[in-house]
């Protein structure tokens, strides 16, 4: 998969936010909590991290593993709500 | 309760002064404030500082027995010791204490003594005949006993500041126990946070002898014997384990001074508290713990409990600044990183306690491991449930039962779900209920700065658990594996020390303990596990056992695991100690964490982003190491002056 406008952005935020600066421990398709890497408040993080720079809302019933739980899943899943919003 | 302390030649002989000795004493002074004395010969120093709890006027100590060739040290009490002092007939006692009682036991049985043993304690008795030294700690850990070796001498202590006072001791922090510490939440038994500085493991003696140390284990913390023709059903077990319960408290209560309680309004404590005021004691004085923050406090429940029960009751407002200024005490006392700042709320009631002049009180410690109370244990339960039909998704609602105050967040459920059910397939691992926790709590490990991290090198901690495990263990039931971990890791080696002896006795008070008696251990061992946890139902048989005890709304509480605020008490104040042990300075000096990935820590809870659980460990962590580091290595507390000891017995030379 190509890497979309918003990998950057989310890649940071989790490598300041969770890894304090560990790049290397990081991979675009490894599950974030399969990895240890957050824990269940992470996924209400990133949710929260995403609403407030993208400008979205995301619905309660989206906030699932399978659209916050990679890299990957977080910029499809943050592509498909910043064009409804648009 | 007191402070041993004492050195030992190994095979040869030496000239001992008094001033090691009293410079070991005067360390741990805080543990026996009422009288203090040492005993010398050409082979062995040994000390002694006392807390006067039975026979006060008679028991200063090193004693000796009748012909004065066996000598000892000792820390602790032994409960049943009026029985066991029937035994001894044919021998002249000097005092009313324990002490004498067990010094005799160990003459006429010897090493046979400790099975006869119901109590807690750490003691060294020295054969000057023979040459022969004996150490032995309680069933499961809850007086300290720490040790190492130099000079060709061993040097003894009930804490790690007293050994240190023997010149020229080492003071490193030992990599591999911090990579254990790092992992599950303390040391594995043995070790301590200093590199060379052995602890004497729980159930454990130690013998020299000819100038060989052999350490053996005495006792095994029972957990997995289910004999179903033990108990014909729940209403005969609960009655049984009981009057057990009932003659643990009743044996705890002796002593020559006033006995106290802790009482928090937990189901434990409560149950304790009443039956001590319905059976033995209708004008008990009773001590609890209040928080600011409402997540932590249990105010409402304990005032319920004073009421109910009439006792004379002292709290104490366990502010965050108030943990905040002497966190840094407890770490001095602990002399361990720590995961949590829980210790120090203790470390504060423990001097209201004295305070109001009491030196002993009981508490409700153990319940949780040995009765089943801990969300762990559920929560493997739960595992394994969902693990047998994984596509049954209404099976991982359960976790919002046992975590109603996260899951309450409609936004968290499907990611908490996601969180509990990592490896629930593994059920093969022994490690299957801690698997989660210690992986997670290894994560804080990426702090650590490169030549740490390469100094502690492959080292694999759960590797080296293995060898502790008892026979058998992998064809164990959940449960009673969860359980052993849960009691023999963080029970033995932080709980009853950290949060329990070190704390208390910081302010010459001592804790006893009836949920820790071994026959009541034992009798719980040939329990069927689901009178343990009954469905979900945490500690169910320990609830029938305080039916007629209790109020229904305190019988029937859940858990409210007891916690104490991590981030608010250790970065409010940026002037404090804690905030300058997290400097660039002072995290540079101590060369073991990465000062870049430290600060985005402090940003990102700065920022508020809502610290989770990992945060909030990482940082009680990295603070409590850095303190360790700074009262230890760096800048050594200063000890109080070798005090004049009240009694030396000195038979230097006479040898």
């Amino acid at each position: 998969m190509e890497k979309t406008k918003y990998y950057n952005i989310i890649e940071d935020f989790i490598i300041e936010q969770f890894l304090f600066g560990s790049k290397e421990d990081l991979q675009r398709d490894f599950s974030l909590l399969e990895q240890g890497i957050i824990d269940s408040m992470g996924v209400l993080e990133i949710a929260t991290y995403l609403e407030d720079t993208f400008n979205i809302i995301i619905l309660d019933d989206e906030v699932i593993p399978e659209n916050l739980d990679t890299i990957d899943n977080i910029c499809r899943f943050l592509e498909t709500k910043v064009k409804c919003a648009g | 309760m007191c402070g041993i302390a004492g050195i030992c030649c190994i095979n040869s002989s030496d000239r001992f002064d008094a001033d090691t000795i009293c410079s070991m004493l005067s360390s741990i002074r805080h543990r026996g404030p009422d009288e203090s004395g040492i005993y010398l010969d050409n082979h062995a120093a040994l000390g002694h500082c006392r807390l006067s709890i039975i026979d006060l006027a008679g028991g200063i100590q090193p004693l000796s027995n009748e012909n004065e060739d066996l000598w000892i040290t000792y820390n602790g009490e032994i409960f049943n010791f009026p029985e066991l002092k029937r035994c001894l007939d044919k021998h002249n006692f000097k005092t009313r204490t324990d002490t004498e009682v067990l010094l005799h036991l160990f003459e006429d049985h010897g090493i046979e003594c400790l099975d006869m043993l119901n109590g807690q304690f750490a003691f060294a008795i020295w054969n000057s005949s023979k040459k022969e030294l004996f150490l032995a700690r309680d069933r499961l850990g809850i007086r300290p006993l720490f040790y190492t070796i130099q000079d060709n001498k061993i040097i003894f202590a009930s804490e790690i500041k007293a050994v240190f006072q023997y010149p020229r001791i080492d003071r490193e922090l030992d990599c591999i126990a911090l990579d254990q510490i790092f992992t599950f939440w303390t040391t594995l038994p043995g070790y301590t946070a200093f590199k060379g500085i052995r602890e004497l493991p729980p159930g454990h003696y130690l013998h020299l002898k000819n100038g060989i140390i052999t350490i053996k284990q005495y006792w095994q913390t029972p957990l997995c014997r289910e004999d179903s023709s033990e108990y014909s059903d729940l209403k005969e077990a609960s009655e049984k384990l009981s009057c057990l319960i009932t003659d643990s408290i009743n044996i705890r209560l002796r002593a020559d001074v006033p006995v106290g309680s802790y009482l928090s309004g937990g189901l434990d404590s409560s149950g304790i508290t009443a039956k001590i005021v319905n059976k033995f004691n209708n004008r008990l004085t009773t001590f609890g713990i209040r928080f600011d923050d409402p997540d932590f406090d249990e105010t409402a429940y304990q005032k319920h409990m004073v009421n109910h029960l009439k006792t004379n009751h002292t709290e104490l407002l366990a502010s965050n600044n108030l943990i905040a200024d002497n966190f840094d005490r407890v770490i001095y006392h602990s002399e361990k990183p720590m995961t949590r700042t829980a210790p120090a709320p203790l470390f504060l009631l423990s001097k209201v306690v004295r305070d109001s002049n009491y030196k002993v009180v009981l508490t409700g410690e153990g319940a949780d491991e040995f009765f089943g109370g801990y969300n762990i244990f559920r929560e493997a339960k739960i595992r394994y449930f969902c693990a047998r039909q994984p596509e049954a998704t209404w099976r991982t609602e359960l976790f919002g039962r046992i975590y109603p105050y996260i899951f309450n967040n409609p936004r968290m459920k499907k990611s908490l779900q996601a969180f509990f059910t990592r490896g629930m397939l593994d059920f093969e691992n022994p490690y299957y209920s801690h698997c989660l926790r210690w992986a997670n709590t290894c994560r804080i490990k990426s702090f650590w700065d490169k030549p740490f991290q390469k100094s502690v090198g492959q080292y694999d901690a759960i590797g080296e658990l293995d060898s502790f495990l008892p026979g058998g263990f992998g064809k164990w039931d959940i449960l009673s594996r969860a359980q052993f971990l849960e009691s023999s890791l963080f029970m033995s080696n932080y709980l009853l020390s950290s949060q329990g002896d070190r704390v208390a006795m910081a302010h010459s008070l001592e804790i006893r303990l009836p949920f820790l008696d071994y026959r009541l251990l034992e009798a719980l061992a040939a329990l069927p596990r689901r009178w343990k946890i009954s469905g979900i139902k945490e500690k169910f048989i320990l609830r029938k056992i305080f039916e007629n005890d209790l109020p229904a709304d305190i019988l029937n509480r859940t858990k409210q695991p007891y916690r104490a605020p991590v981030i608010n008490a250790l970065t409010a104040d940026s002037s404090s100690y804690s905030s300058n042990m997290v400097s660039e300075d002072m995290v540079k000096k101590s060369g073991i964490f990465d000062y870049n990935k430290v600060s985005l820590l402090l940003k990102k809870i700065k920022n508020n982003r809502q610290p989770s659980e990992i945060d909030n460990m990482a940082l009680c962590l990295i603070v409590s190491t850095q303190m360790l580091i700074d009262q230890f290595i760096c800048n050594p507390v200063k000890i109080p002056e070798p005090y004049q000891v009240d009694m030396v017995i000195d038979k230097r030379n006479k040898n």
